[in-house]
């Protein structure tokens, strides 16, 4: 089991080291930095000036691997923009995103699972077929116009929730600002959380509902009934938790998906959070910044990914066995 | 069709082991139903029979007789839209087959147990089998947990699992077929039911497993006076482990009689064909009988007897007049031992 994990992390370095190399082959074509930090009176000893002092005049594997370096020194470099430390940045801004990805997680677990064994079980119910229609405009309609549309109902329309920002925060610890401790916080996690986690709440139910459909009708929960289990135990206890397998395999992709697809919800919303620094970033061609959070979704995905390979083990003990060359 | 009289009188004069006992089961005029976009099937067509406490009932027959479905019907079990139709089933006197949903699933298990074929898809893989033992034993009878595993340790060491004790947390996929049969077994009986229905038990497992499997479901049945449906399509298994034998054909039950008898005189000229396939009954000779042509499909039965285009003996009154009522343990015009 060690020695899987060994090889797992192993293996998730290279391709942390392959993600950073196609991302700085690419910021070569996103814009030149130098153009947005020099004035209008500058001058072309300005821009050499800058540019070496920079590194920018380097070839891009020179300057990937200068990146390497400070990163392994916990360096992430300096903002162009802010002219702070990149760490410090991100470090501001992660709550913001990993509050709101965490409700929308829950909220598409929770929901996704839910409403995925109901119309399972009953799949002949009108319920159950008007939420199934319900579910393909979640899966078809774009997220950015899922968040447009919510607060045209909800925050101008109807006035009741806020369109942008993330109300009052409260700051806990030295790093943490949170909005789950004001009314207004929570309020404003509301429209976003909903909008970033419909997406994946339809996927998550579709699934369970298609893998249940195929489990119920395994021989295991025909004998299950026929020990006169309850409809309950035989519909969670047995048909549930043989669904789960598959379910968790793209639930964890969901939740990176969640993180990394912020940024569609955080621009829609102004959420100030690392997808919409991101967004600026890009705009600015602030290649510290884009670079360190390139770096931090794909390690994100690479955690996500171990933690799902894991889970596997948890639920299915006939991995435990035979599961040691995977 | 209403409940004949002959019904009624036949099976005292046929096998009735103990005479005056109230049977476990008693079938009556069992209609099987199922719906479709091409009219109605009929998988089980009026079908009665009785069974006694302890007594093994062997149900043989073709694939797609209606062996199963029989069974299926008596546990409530039916996939819609295949429903009970006619008939009643008494269980110890009770009616069962109107009972609601609820009453019916506490009978499940409780009073009927069921043993299914395939050993190796009926356990839920991801539950230790002493969880899946407890979780029955709990819901029919009223223990507590740790009484509720002190009987599943019982259940598994009555079947013959070794070192019971170690293996009640073991998982399905660290058993044989065998020994997974041998815990479907202790499921089915758990809860001390009055009847079990085993749907060709052992059908799945290897030739050298498959005694062991009827001689641990006969000793069980034996010590608990648990009456036995054994379906199965085996006649050696039925010789074997059964007390009396009903033979199913599209549907119908076309005789049923003591083992010895019907294995040696078989009326039925199907049954006649299905002991000559057997190869101890073959008397050596190079080919074994079969039975010519295959089962008709329910959609496209016959008139008259449904066997009648296979039969060997088939007469003119056989393909017109209505189907024979069942008669001194054969449905048939002119059983076999009658004209030699």
């Amino acid at each position: 089991m060690l020695a899987y994990i060994i090889r797992r992390v192993f293996q998730s370095v290279i391709v942390l080291l392959v993600v950073g190399l196609v991302a700085f082959s690419m910021f070569r074509f996103v814009g030149d930095p130098v153009d947005n930090m020099l004035g209008q009176e500058r001058t072309q000893a300005d821009i050499e000036r800058l540019r070496t002092q920079l590194g920018l005049d380097q070839p891009f594997p020179v300057q990937y691997f200068r990146f390497l370096k400070g990163a392994a020194e916990g360096n992430f470099g300096v903002s162009y923009r802010q002219g702070r430390p990149v760490a410090t940045i991100i470090a501001e801004r992660a709550p913001a995103t990993l509050e709101l990805a965490f409700v929308s997680g829950v909220l598409a677990i929770t929901m996704g699972i839910a409403l995925g064994v109901f119309t399972a079980i009953r799949r002949r119910g009108a319920a159950a077929n008007i939420i199934m229609t319900l579910s393909l405009v979640g899966v078809s309609l774009p997220t950015f116009l899922i968040g447009i549309l919510l607060i045209y109902v909800f925050a101008v329309e109807l006035g009741v929730l806020p369109s942008f920002g993330r109300g009052e925060t409260v700051r806990v610890g030295e790093f943490w600002t949170t909005g789950f401790l004001t009314t207004s916080g929570l309020q404003a996690l509301i429209l976003p959380a909903i909008t970033l986690g419909l997406y994946q709440m339809t996927l998550i139910m579709r699934l369970v509902r298609s893998e249940m459909l195929e489990v119920l009708r395994a021989d295991y929960i025909r004998f299950a009934r026929a020990r006169g289990l309850t409809e309950r135990a035989v519909n969670f206890r047995h048909a549930l938790r043989n669904t789960l397998v598959p379910v968790i395999t793209v639930t964890g992709l969901q939740l990176g998906a969640i993180i990394a697809f912020a940024i569609i919800t955080e621009t829609v919303f102004q959420w100030p959070g690392v997808g919409l620094l991101f967004i600026n970033a890009i705009q600015f061609v602030d290649i510290p910044v884009m670079a360190a959070y390139l770096m931090l979704i794909s390690v994100l995905f690479v955690t996500i990914n171990l933690i799902v390979d894991l889970l596997y083990y948890a639920i299915d003990p006939r991995l435990r066995i035979d599961g040691r060359t995977a | 069709m209403a409940i004949s009289p002959v019904a009624e009188t036949e099976y005292k004069g046929s096998a009735q082991p103990e005479q005056g006992q109230q049977p476990t089961l008693s079938v009556r005029d069992l209609v099987v139903e199922i719906p479709t976009r091409r009219g109605v099937l009929r998988p089980v067509d009026r079908v009665s029979y009785d069974l006694a406490p302890g007594e093994i009932l062997g149900v043989v027959g073709e694939s797609g007789a209606g062996k199963s479905m029989t069974g299926n019907a008596v546990i409530g079990l039916l996939d819609r839209p295949a429903h009970i139709a006619g008939g009643e089933i008494l269980l110890n006197g009770k009616r069962i087959d109107n009972l609601s949903r609820r009453d019916m699933r506490k009978i499940r298990g409780k009073e009927i147990g069921m043993v299914f074929q395939d050993p190796l898809t009926s356990l839920n893989p991801l539950i230790p089998i002493g969880d899946q033992l407890a979780e029955t034993i709990e819901t029919h009878l009223n223990v507590s947990r740790t009484e509720a595993r002190k009987r599943a340790l019982a259940s598994l060491e009555e079947v013959g699992i070794p070192a019971a004790a170690e293996r009640l947390d073991s998982y399905p996929h660290e058993f044989s077929g065998g020994m997974r049969q041998r815990v479907v077994i202790a499921l089915a009986l758990c809860a001390e039911p009055s009847l079990v229905i085993a749907d060709e038990p052992t059908t799945a497992l290897d030739v050298s497993v498959q005694a062991q499997i009827i001689a641990l479901l006969k000793r069980l049945c034996r010590e608990h006076g648990t009456s036995v449906i054994l379906v199965t399509h085996d006649m050696g298994v039925i010789a074997e482990a059964a007390d009396r034998v009903a033979v199913m054909y599209a549907g119908k039950l076309v005789e049923i009689g003591p083992v010895r008898d019907v294995l040696t005189h078989p009326n039925h000229p199907y049954t006649d064909g299905l002991v000559g396939s057997m190869p101890a009954h073959s008397h050596g000779q190079a080919r074994l009988r079969q039975i010519p042509g295959a089962m008709p499909r329910l959609n496209a039965l016959p008139e008259g007897c449904a066997f009648h285009p296979r039969c060997p003996k088939a007469q003119e009154k056989c393909r017109h007049a209505p189907e024979p009522e069942l008669m001194n343990g054969a449905a048939c015009w002119f059983p076999v031992g009658e004209d030699a």
